[in-house]
């Protein structure tokens, strides 16, 4: 059992889960994840490390709820059944600081995405290396650890889908304004990841994108979150989660994150409305 | 007539939607009438032909004195997970082969009374394995399946402190995330682990070795490390379109319904619930993914590039699988994932086989006829072609694998001395009982080496 010391919301539908886990924070590096289960009959959730601290052994993690199992995790008090990891490879530019160094680099983090994106650009400023970041979000309410941000990075440029913070437009709209960067790193959804992509192969800069597909085990015991790069079958929870983002078959890994979205549509409704749940509203597909 | 006691099973038509254990074990009454069957050689070929040379005849006779403790201790004395090779060992291979009394009519059900015992054991609580006083060493073992288990009772019994470092939240390794339950039930895998943790062994989840804790950390804290890794990673096609939605590992399958339970009602993990599925491969994980998805609802059929007399799996296993109507679909070899708009899969696309001479391996080669294919439909793929080593634990240390990723490991040890290892991750996919020997011969190495024997 691992000690829950912070799991409250900071922002819409948006938590910070801070747990006592020693023995992941010991050897984790940015860029890993961890799996994560609320309960022991819970589903394993990958969730990217937001920071940790070898003093006290503090592990912090930022998730949105989005389905029947991250709301039960939202749920949770007191402690988690389990903390798996880290797992995945560092982010290359940690493992290779030295080749980066004097290199102009931008992050991009789309929604919660964002939160892998600060334990990197921390370790690259601690590290002399320069970041700005871009960060996406659909409005102000989902922006989170704006603060934390601005301490890790040079430039911190905000959009909203809306307006109603930062520039209106997309994490590409404001790509597109600077883009005098050697590196890219962009972490989000898999569709903002695609487009940024897409720009900066057009724009000439090379791109690191982190792959969070369905996984299991976390380990490569299952092939769940296989993925097509450079038309090769990779495992995103060994071979990555970070891959060369201009090689990465967006297409495909978006379709296959599909594959159970109507049992987690299910379980989500079941789960929302509990005892309340009569199925036959038709929208859960529930007889 | 001299026939042998044969296992009550579960009847095929209710278990081909029930995860209830298949096989039901014998009563008190059956176990006698089998245990009296044996001739009690003076010379047992039996404990020959078991890998980890339990004393079978002697255990049998203490069936037949109504002694069921003292059966235990003797089976306790060379193994260290009985109610788990008396399900999954492949005895008509190995000591039941030997049985003279094979020869002229049925051989005795040793499996059958091996496991007649330890769920005795279990149910009466009997008391865990004889220990020796602590000798103050230390052994970590790295998997929690059935080579590090065996390895750790091994130990355990000769005073030596252990703990098992598991990748996952729930101990036993393919026991757990592989075998299906109605093969080798949780509880009993449970139930082992616990006789273990009742020896003093310590088991640490979530440990992922080469991730969470370096081999090198390992190393430097205890007096041995034995690797017992397993070959977890497992093997795709290397086909068009093997990455649609629909096409699983047999891994995957399994440790969704196995380790997460996605096949019970209010499960939390999902698994795919479709109309027809095809599991390629001939092995016995072939037949657990088929029965497993069986009973989840779906058709299946076994697309397998040879014939049944080629078929690697267990007999029984085989068996079980026709009776609860899995169909064999045979001398079919995949090409090609054929998926609709979305991604999905909607068929499988074979070339035909035949077969020809036989090759070095003593088995009938296959080629594929020219020209002539056939579009199978279904909306599930699962991959049953053998799993390979997991490299995680050693792939930034200093062990040699070969170029399979085997750890190489003569005698039980690797290149470096105090890190030894065993089962699956050494020898490549096998069964059971084989990592289990391995386990025991390491940790007969392991005590030598640190002076205990």
């Amino acid at each position: 059992m691992y000690k829950i010391l912070k799991n409250e919301p900071i922002g819409e539908k948006i938590f910070l889960l801070e747990v006592e886990a020693p023995l992941v924070v010991k050897n984790c590096l940015p860029g890993q994840f961890v799996i994560v289960m609320a309960k022991e009959d819970s589903e394993r959730i990958p969730l990217t490390i937001y920071d940790y601290d070898r003093e006290t052994s503090i592990l912090s993690m930022i998730y949105q709820v989005v389905g029947a199992s991250t709301l039960e995790l939202s749920k949770t008090e007191n402690e988690l059944f389990s903390v798996a990891g880290p797992l995945g490879k560092p982010s290359e530019v940690v493992t290779d600081i030295e080749k980066y160094r004097g290199k102009r680099i931008v992050m991009i983090g789309g929604g919660v995405g964002i939160a892998p994106v600060y334990p990197q650009a921390k370790y690259f400023t601690a590290h002399g290396l320069e970041v700005d970041i871009i960060y996406g979000a659909k409005n102000k309410e989902l922006l989170i650890i704006l603060d934390k941000l601005k301490s890790v990075c040079q430039n911190l440029t905000v959009v909203t889908d809306d307006g109603s913070s930062g520039k209106q437009g997309l994490v590409t709209d404001a790509l597109k304004e600077k883009h005098d960067y050697d590196l890219c790193i962009v972490m989000g959804s898999t569709v903002m990841m695609k487009f940024v992509c897409a720009l900066t192969k057009e724009l000439n800069i090379k791109t690191i994108a982190s792959m969070n597909p369905i996984m299991v085990d976390g380990t490569g015991m299952c092939g769940a979150c296989r993925l097509l790069v450079n038309n090769e079958v990779k495992f995103a929870c060994v071979d990555g989660p970070e891959f060369d983002g201009h090689l990465v078959d967006f297409d495909a890994a978006m379709k296959r994150m599909n594959l159970y979205k109507d049992e987690e549509g299910r379980r989500y409704l079941k789960a929302l409305e509990g005892d309340t749940h009569s199925g036959h509203c038709g929208n859960c597909g529930d007889e | 007539m001299d026939e042998k006691i044969e296992m009550r099973n579960l009847d095929p038509e209710r278990r081909s939607h029930t995860f209830e254990e298949v096989a039901l074990g014998y009563n008190e009454e059956e176990a006698l009438k089998e245990a009296n069957r044996c001739l009690q050689c003076q010379n047992p070929r039996c404990v020959k032909g078991c890998p980890v040379n339990i004393e079978i005849p002697r255990f049998i006779k203490a069936i037949r004195e109504h002694n069921l403790e003292e059966a235990y201790q003797i089976i306790l004395e060379s193994s260290s997970l009985p109610a788990i090779c008396g399900r999954v060992c492949p005895q008509e291979k190995q000591c039941e082969k030997m049985c003279i009394k094979g020869f002229k009519g049925d051989a005795i059900a040793i499996g059958s009374l091996e496991r007649y015992v330890a769920d005795y054991a279990f149910d009466h609580e009997l008391n865990a394995a004889q220990q020796k006083p602590k000798t103050g060493k230390r052994v970590a073992i790295v998997g929690s399946g059935p080579s590090g288990l065996t390895c750790a009772g091994e130990l355990l019994k000769e005073g030596v402190d252990v703990t098992i470092y598991e990748s996952l939240h729930k101990a036993g390794g393919v026991l757990t995330y592989g075998i299906p339950e109605f093969r080798l039930p949780k509880k009993i895998v449970e139930s082992e682990v616990n006789h273990l943790k009742k020896m003093g062994a310590n088991i640490l989840l979530n440990a992922v070795i080469g991730k969470t804790i370096t081999l090198e950390e390992l190393e430097n804290t205890y007096d041995a490390v034995y690797l017992a890794t397993g070959a977890g990673l497992p093997k795709f096609l290397g086909i068009p379109n093997e990455n649609a939605n629909g096409v699983f590992s047999a891994n995957e399958v399994l440790t969704r319904i196995n380790l997460m339970g996605s096949y019970e009602e209010d499960a939390k993990t999902p698994i795919k619930k479709g109309k027809k599925a095809l599991v390629v491969g001939g092995g016995n994980v072939a037949m657990d993914a088929a029965r497993s998805l069986k009973r989840i609802g779906y058709d299946v059929s076994i697309v397998y590039r040879r014939t049944m007399e080629e078929l690697p799996a267990r007999k029984m296993e085989i068996e079980h699988a026709k009776e609860e109507g899995i169909i064999f679909d045979l001398l079919k070899n995949p090409k090609e994932v054929i998926i609709d708009d979305n991604y999905n899969v909607k068929g499988l696309k074979v070339a035909l086989m035949e077969l020809t001479d036989v090759d070095e391996s003593g088995r009938r080669g296959v080629k594929e006829i020219p020209g002539q294919t056939e579009d199978i439909d279904c909306d599930t793929i699962v991959v049953a072609l053998g799993t390979m080593p997991n490299p995680i634990a050693t792939e930034n240390s200093d062990i040699v694998t070969d170029e399979k990723g085997l750890i190489t490991a003569p005698e039980s040890v690797t290149n470096n001395p105090h890190v030894y290892a065993g089962g699956d991750a050494v020898t490549g996919a096998a069964t059971v009982i084989l990592a289990m020997e391995a386990g025991k011969k390491a940790a007969s190495h392991i005590l030598s080496d640190l002076g205990l024997s």
